[in-house]
């Protein structure tokens, strides 16, 4: 057994109180305490990418090897989607933590603010690592109600509105998420991921387990902020402070939504066909429904909110043609393709979009306003964030040689070698308005010149924050090598195949 | 059956709460309410027919005891359940302080 | 917020001692009886909860009580990731391991490593509660100002 695999969990909660304590004796211990627990985590999720590949492994919490084939205890599982988000939360996990070093410093109390970063961090990792139903629930729990207290950090109105929005959403979740375990644990008196699959294959209950999913699905379709359940996402995500933004966006929506829901969509279900259908059309009005809401906006974090919904609907719509494709039984290649897709604009996505908020950040702290129509001609007074905004930007619509070219190309190809042709055109058209979303954000921000207003001196924002976003820029470039067959080979189609085989997964954790 | 049917119509019960009421603790409420019916369907899941509390006697003849795991999720959860209440009022409280009142009609700074 | 009339303080001053005791109760008895850690820590917060609500809460010393009971909740709760961790070094190499010896079933002083969980849960959960009452009870007397 792997002993890295429960350390990823019990260090930040370690740090996280650590940082509580001697943070109110020591002053500024909980700065730098946390950038060192974080970039440990990070080194060790980089370890784990480089080495699971091929050999995925399995924990048993507390020694509870599976007896005559059933598991008894907790497992926790680490395959190759795992080592993917755990490589996505701990990278921006760290960049995020080192960003607010600087940025943090007008808020009076910062200890609280790092250890809350680092029960989020420990809750998502709690939630990735786990092959037990509930489980994956109560780290679920923790890092949602520590992202709650994040977005109202600063207690100002705007925040504290957004903060009881997302609480009051956030529950009805849970409590959603709380029925569907309850009812699964009814038929099958088990909760290990593995085992559930196993004991669903024996009943023929239709009604019923097409029930249980569509309350699953409404669940951590909240979550994951999918039309029609967004209605939190634009205030949570403008208001919170610019470095669990970025969080948010980047990493929890995918760990504690979509996550989920590909794992036990494809792990614990057999995969019905009306339901990946519904799937496939959420995906689609998201994408198109939150690009068209996003053009209108002036406000620079909600016009990358509600972007956000929309790249989230590409991941879902390509999620969700994979889906159709393996419940249908045919083509299965094609399939593998537009699941690799789908996970490869997730990774992207947390990429472009941390970058993007960083940088948003970084205008609010040196401006102090977020409204595109004051500002303008940054290009020359901010040089560092100008040219990584630039870069995000180019990401985010596609083009190439950076990753969101790739990815969006794989998940076109995929849908038109299927032969949803609509789908490829929708695909195609949102890249378009995207790219004249962002084309307006940057003319307004950097490009434009303000003639007439006082000239406020604007300088670069300081060095941290200069080199998270510097690092992170380079991180969508080198996430563009990952289309390449040799790199896709050892990080991407491990994940497609423990989730698309049948087979694999119950392999891996019953031992048979 | 009707045990939980009854669960059921609680959470309706308390959805209606959330949606329809103006002041914010009744919303926190009617979210309590709803969460304790998530917590009877549990426990009644886990009831199996003739079962007493599991406590085993090591001495004694062996019984059909009821299933303990669904126990123990409710304890876990309830205590979940507290941390979310307990933030909830936090930011309630502070929601009065900042705009001085508790209707939800007059709290839309956020638009659009 | 005042205390209330003095038949309630003479009874509350009498009954949370007995309160605390069976919370303990409670904890300590976790492997044997239902309860465990989150009952009985529930428990002794409302012992103390009680006496707050009883003799009125314009008591100077709160902040410093609340700073005291922080402590101690983030205190426990790293002893119980220690606890946990322990299993790393002791001899299974195994996180959340059982390595202290069980004993017989039923006796109270059994079942390894539980009832130091339960002990430690237990402090958690009841100073983790106070400090909530504490930060909504000081927090309404700054708003009361």
């Amino acid at each position: 057994m792997n002993p890295l695999i429960p350390l990823f969990v019990a260090i930040p909660l370690t740090g996280a109180f650590i940082d509580m304590i001697l943070g109110s004796f020591i002053k500024g211990f909980s700065r730098c305490f946390t950038q060192v627990i974080i970039l440990a985590l990070a080194s060790m999720s980089i370890y784990s990418a480089a080495t699971t590949g091929t050999n995925p492994s399995v924990y048993y919490v507390g020694g509870w090897e599976p007896v005559n084939g059933i598991p008894v205890g907790i497992c926790m599982v680490m395959d190759g989607f795992t080592v993917l988000m755990l490589c996505i939360i701990n990278i921006v996990g760290f960049l995020s933590a080192f960003y607010s070093l600087s940025y943090i410093k007008r808020f009076t109390s910062e200890n609280f603010y790092y250890a809350l970063f680092c029960l989020m961090t420990a809750g998502m990792n709690g939630v990735v690592l786990g092959g037990d139903l509930f489980n994956i629930f109560v780290f679920l729990e923790i890092s949602v109600i520590s992202a709650y207290a994040l977005v109202a950090f600063g207690v100002e109105k705007n925040e504290l509105e957004a903060s009881f929005k997302y609480q009051v959403l956030g529950s009805l979740a849970s409590f959603f998420i709380l029925a569907g375990i309850a009812l699964i644990y009814w038929k099958t008196k088990t909760l290990n991921i593995a085992d559930i699959r196993e004991m669903l294959k024996a009943g023929h209950d239709r009604p019923f387990y097409i029930f249980v999913e569509l309350l699953i699905l409404c669940g951590f379709g909240l979550k994951a902020a999918i039309i029609p359940f967004h209605a939190w996402l634009p205030d949570a995500h403008s208001s919170a402070p610019s470095p669990i933004s970025a969080m948010l966006s980047g990493v929890l929506i995918k760990a504690a939504g979509i996550y989920v829901m590909i794992r036990l969509f494809f792990n614990l279900f057999e995969i019905n066909e009306s339901i990946a259908v519904l799937i496939t059309t959420l995906g689609a009005l998201s994408m198109v429904i939150g690009v068209f809401l996003a053009i209108g906006q002036w406000d620079i974090k909600r016009l990358l909110a509600y972007h956000s919904i929309s790249q989230m609907g590409y991941v879902v719509l390509s999620v969700g043609m994979g889906m159709i494709l393996i419940s249908r039984g045919l083509k299965h290649e094609i399939a593998m393709l537009a699941v690799a897709g789908g996970l490869y604009h997730l990774v992207n996505h947390a990429a472009f979009k941390g970058l993007l908020f960083l940088n948003a950040g970084a205008i609010e702290y040196t401006l102090g306003t977020r409204d595109l129509k004051e500002m303008g001609g940054l290009r020359k007074s901010m040089p560092a964030t100008s040219a990584t905004s630039f870069i995000a930007s180019m990401s985010i619509s596609g083009i190439p040689p950076f990753n969101g070219f790739f990815s969006k190309l794989i998940i076109i190809i995929a849908a038109v070698m299927a032969g949803f042709y609509f789908l490829a055109f929708l695909a195609i058209l949102v890249s378009i308005i995207t790219l004249a979303s962002f084309l307006k954000f940057q003319r307004y921000a950097f490009f434009n010149r303000k003639e007439g207003k006082e000239e406020r001196v604007v300088k670069e924002v300081p060095f941290p924050m200069v080199f998270s976003m510097v690092v992170m820029s380079l991180l969508c470039l080198i996430l563009s090598l990952l289309a390449f067959p040799g790199i896709r080979d050892a990080i991407l189609t491990p994940a497609t195949d423990i989730l698309t085989d049948p087979v694999k997964y119950k392999d891996l954790v019953i031992g048979l | 059956m009707t045990a939980y049917i009854l669960c059921f119509i609680l959470f309706l019960a308390g959805l209606y709460g959330v949606i329809t009421r103006r002041n914010l603790i009744k919303i926190a409420i009617s979210l309590s309410v709803m969460e304790f019916s998530m917590f009877l369907l549990f426990a009644l899941i886990g009831y199996t027919d003739g079962g007493v509390a599991p406590i085993v006697d090591p001495t004694g003849p062996a019984k059909v005891y009821v299933d303990p795991l669904p126990q123990a999720l409710v304890l876990t959860a309830i205590v979940i359940g507290l941390a979310t209440t307990a933030m909830l009022m936090a930011t309630i409280i502070r929601l009065y302080r900042k705009y001085g009142t508790f209707d939800i009609r007059e709290i839309k700074n956020l638009k659009g | 917020m005042k205390g209330m009339t003095i038949i309630v303080k003479k009874t509350t001053r009498l009954i949370s001692g007995l309160v605390f005791l069976y919370g303990i109760y409670i904890i300590t008895h976790g492997h044997l009886t239902p309860g465990g850690g989150f009952a009985g820590g529930v428990i002794i917060a409302g012992s103390f909860i009680l006496l707050i609500l009883a003799f009125g809460s314009d008591f100077p010393g709160l902040a410093r009580e609340e700073a005291g009971s922080t402590l101690y909740e983030n205190l426990a709760i790293l002893i119980v990731v220690f606890l946990a961790v322990s299993g790393l070094l002791a001899a299974g190499r195994i996180f959340f391991l059982n390595w202290i010896p069980k004993g017989t079933p039923g006796e109270l002083v059994s079942a390894g490593i539980i009832p130091l969980y339960n002990i430690f849960v237990g402090i958690e959960v009841a100073a983790s509660v106070l400090t909530i009452f504490l930060a909504l009870v000081i927090f309404k007397e700054e708003l009361a100002e």
